[in-house]
């Protein structure tokens, strides 16, 4: 009752000033950058076409009816449901709109001629997606709903694409062509992502203990440990391709097992290096916040060192970890997008192939799953952190 | 009965504790007394082992405590300390059992004695069995540490200034717990402290420790009436010591027969309690009843008088 009344009665007093930047961003991109790109073929540079020129005159009416609610509800409206339930109600048009206007302005039976998202469409995403996420945080869902509505928002999208209904659009285009590389990159991906994450964890776990328990090592194995980060990516490879290649050349069981000078190799050390600052730091300082009469308490009373390491510090430093092991993952995932420089796979093969290709389809391929990945790992992993630190 | 022989503890070359030798009665209360870094907190915790000695022997019932892991000898020894140490992660429940499921005691044992606990300290157990330590104030947090500390019904209780962290008014009601407790169970308990009035309250006898050793292990009044050196006098309290000779007897026990009109005093009161109403009220005798409200005789000024004089 009263959550409903406050927003109506502080209405006429306050502008939302997030409202006001996002409607703003939204009604300059619609009226300078085109809706659609229409192009002849997939790399040259296409026709740009406002909302106006891509759909009928009815369902541009309509969605900017839709869009300027939104807005009007963003400026407006405190109350976040009101905005969550406004910002999705727009996003679901515009989404709809735009696979309409792939759909539309695709002559029968071409397939050559591609039908891009254009900037107002990429830059009113956004905004929309920005709307929605703010309502969101403002509601404070508990753990569990943020990953149920995850699954939800994943199982939307997904269903969505399998419709159809946005098949003559460019990057599903490229993903008709591209199906079962995609499949494989994506694995290969979340392998590689993954991968040095669990190496990189069974490694930086024991190594956080131990800059706990003899606090004079701490300084040393943190400080090398901040120097790896600050080297580049690329630069990194490159200083592991050569003791890599020697090794394999050394030694031709480690060949046999992969391991060589270019490929998933040096990328896995290389995430591997990178992965272990956050969990080594997150791990000790973790420690550190332990209550230390709880663990004084916990050995007064029998525990051993193993009980009390598994059964009260591990497990009221975990939330800590946890979120070192989301800051590594979120930043793996996106890392592996450069390790396709090297030959390492994942969804960086698109990206690199599409700017070779001066294909801007291909390059999005590639980034909006490893931005999706990078997201809900992020999520997911929040939600646990959070829910360990409740109890 | 615990038995302390020539213990000593060393860091380097820094002595902590100095060849320390006492014996502790079973079902007392020893209070170790002293200012911060006397050495208190590390001889009470050579008793389990969390420090190990470096010279001297601890036996308890006779048997060397060296000889079983320590891990298991804690097991058998309740341990309470300042700020409860409560696992924050763990309802009041699960807390409380924690030593009980160490020694893997069956199911329906650990729950019937958790139960058992809860309503010993005054926790309703469909209340707080399930709640997180967050959940309760200070008082029932270090109530929860208490009965955590008994849960595998240990003979002997140590407790590293148990507490320290509670309000007076609390405090008073946590010592008088404590006395109940250690009645009802028969617990030996060795309490470290730094609060005399804690020491002089809940001892049956005090150690007071400065710098490393034990200036004197007696009773209260003993350490009132024959102090073993000028520190222990100091420590005690020059000023105040007839009232605190008077803290430590309770009218009931000083009762003469036979009722006086004025004010009446419960026979649990201190003699000092006393002393304080009937100097307020301006009598010059009360009437002493039993809890029960029974009448038990009276106390008069000069009684009082007499039990305060220098034995």
């Amino acid at each position: 009752m009263s959550a409903l009344a406050a927003p109506l009665t502080a209405a006429p007093r306050r502008i939302e000033p997030l409202g006001a930047l996002l409607t703003l961003a939204g009604a300059l991109a619609l009226t300078w950058l085109p809706f659609v790109l229409v192009k002849a073929n997939r790399i040259v540079p296409g026709t740009p076409l406002g909302v106006g020129a891509a759909l009928p005159p009815a369902v541009a009416g309509g969605l900017i009816v839709l869009l300027v609610g939104a807005a009007a509800v963003g400026l407006c409206v405190g109350a976040p449901r009101v905005r969550l339930l406004a910002a999705l109600t727009a996003l679901a048009g515009l989404a709809l709109a735009v696979g309409l206007a792939g759909s539309l302005l695709t002559p029968g039976g071409n397939r050559v001629v591609r039908v891009a998202p254009g900037g107002a469409f990429w830059v009113v995403l956004v905004c929309l997606g920005l709307l929605a996420t703010d309502a969101l945080t403002r509601l404070r869902p508990r753990p569990l709903v943020r990953v149920l509505a995850l699954g939800l928002l994943l199982g939307i999208v997904v269903a969505a694409l399998a419709s159809g209904w946005f098949d003559h659009l460019s990057i599903l285009r490229e993903y008709a062509v591209n199906a079962a590389r995609f499949a494989q990159e994506l694995r290969r991906h979340v392998l590689l992502a993954f991968g040095s994450l669990l190496a990189a964890a069974l490694v930086g776990l024991p190594l956080g203990i131990l800059c706990h328990r003899v606090p004079r090592l701490r300084p040393g194995v943190l400080g090398t440990l901040n120097v790896i980060q600050t080297i580049p990516a690329i630069a990194l490879f490159g200083i592991l391709m050569a003791p890599l290649g020697a090794l394999a050349g050394g030694f031709p069981a480690l060949q046999r097992l992969g391991v060589s000078g270019i490929g998933a190799a040096p990328a896995v050390v290389a995430l591997f290096l990178y992965s272990l600052l956050p969990i080594v730091a997150n791990t000790a300082s973790g420690l550190a916040r332990v209550s230390r009469a709880a663990v004084d308490a916990a050995r007064g009373m029998g525990m051993t060192h193993w009980q009390v390491l598994r059964g009260i510090e591990l497990r009221l430093a975990l939330p800590v970890i946890i979120t070192g092991v989301r800051v590594v993952l979120v930043q793996n995932i996106g890392m592996v997008t450069v390790a396709a420089l090297i030959g390492g796979g994942g969804l960086g093969t698109f990206v690199f192939q599409g700017i070779g290709q001066t294909a801007i389809d291909l390059v999005l391929l590639g980034a909006i799953p490893t931005v999706a990945l990078a997201f809900s790992s992020a999520v997911l992993l929040d939600a646990l952190a959070e829910t360990l630190e409740r109890r | 009965m615990i038995t302390i022989e020539h213990l000593a503890k060393q860091y380097g070359t820094k002595a902590v504790v100095e060849d320390v030798n006492l014996t502790i009665e079973r079902n007392s209360i020893a209070v170790i007394v002293g200012t911060s870094g006397s050495g208190k907190s590390t001889l009470l915790r050579m008793i389990n082992r969390l420090i190990e000695p470096s010279a001297g022997r601890v036996l308890i019932e006779g048997a060397d405590t060296r000889e079983e892991p320590a891990h298991l000898l804690r097991r058998r020894i309740g341990y309470a300390i300042q700020g409860h140490g409560l696992f924050p992660h763990r309802t009041v429940e699960e807390n409380i059992a924690t030593v009980p499921r160490l020694l893997k005691w069956p199911a329906a044992r650990i729950a019937a004695r958790v139960r058992e606990l809860l309503e010993v300290f005054q926790l309703e157990p469909a209340t707080y069995a399930h709640a997180f330590p967050h959940q309760l104030s200070g008082g029932q947090q270090q109530r929860v540490g208490v009965a955590r500390a008994l849960a595998a019904e240990p003979a002997v209780l140590l407790m590293d200034e148990p507490f320290g962290a509670l309000d007076p008014i609390i405090r008073a009601k946590a010592q008088e717990d404590l006395l109940a407790i250690q009645r009802r169970y028969g617990t030996t308990i060795v309490l470290v402290t730094h609060d005399m009035d804690e020491a002089f309250r809940l001892g049956d006898r005090v150690a007071v420790m400065s710098n490393g050793r034990v200036l004197q292990f007696d009773t209260p009044a003993a350490l009132l009436a024959h102090p073993a050196d000028p520190l222990v006098t100091r420590m005690t309290g020059q000023t105040d010591r007839a009232l605190r000779l008077l803290s430590l007897t309770t009218a009931g026990e000083i009762a003469a027969p036979g009722a006086v009109p004025g004010p009446t005093v419960s026979a649990a009161a201190s003699l000092r309690d006393v002393l304080s109403e009937l100097l307020w009220r301006g009598a010059e005798a009360a009437s002493v009843t039993r809890e029960d409200g029974t009448p038990c005789g009276h106390v008069s000024v000069a009684a009082l008088l007499r039990h305060g004089r220098s034995p």
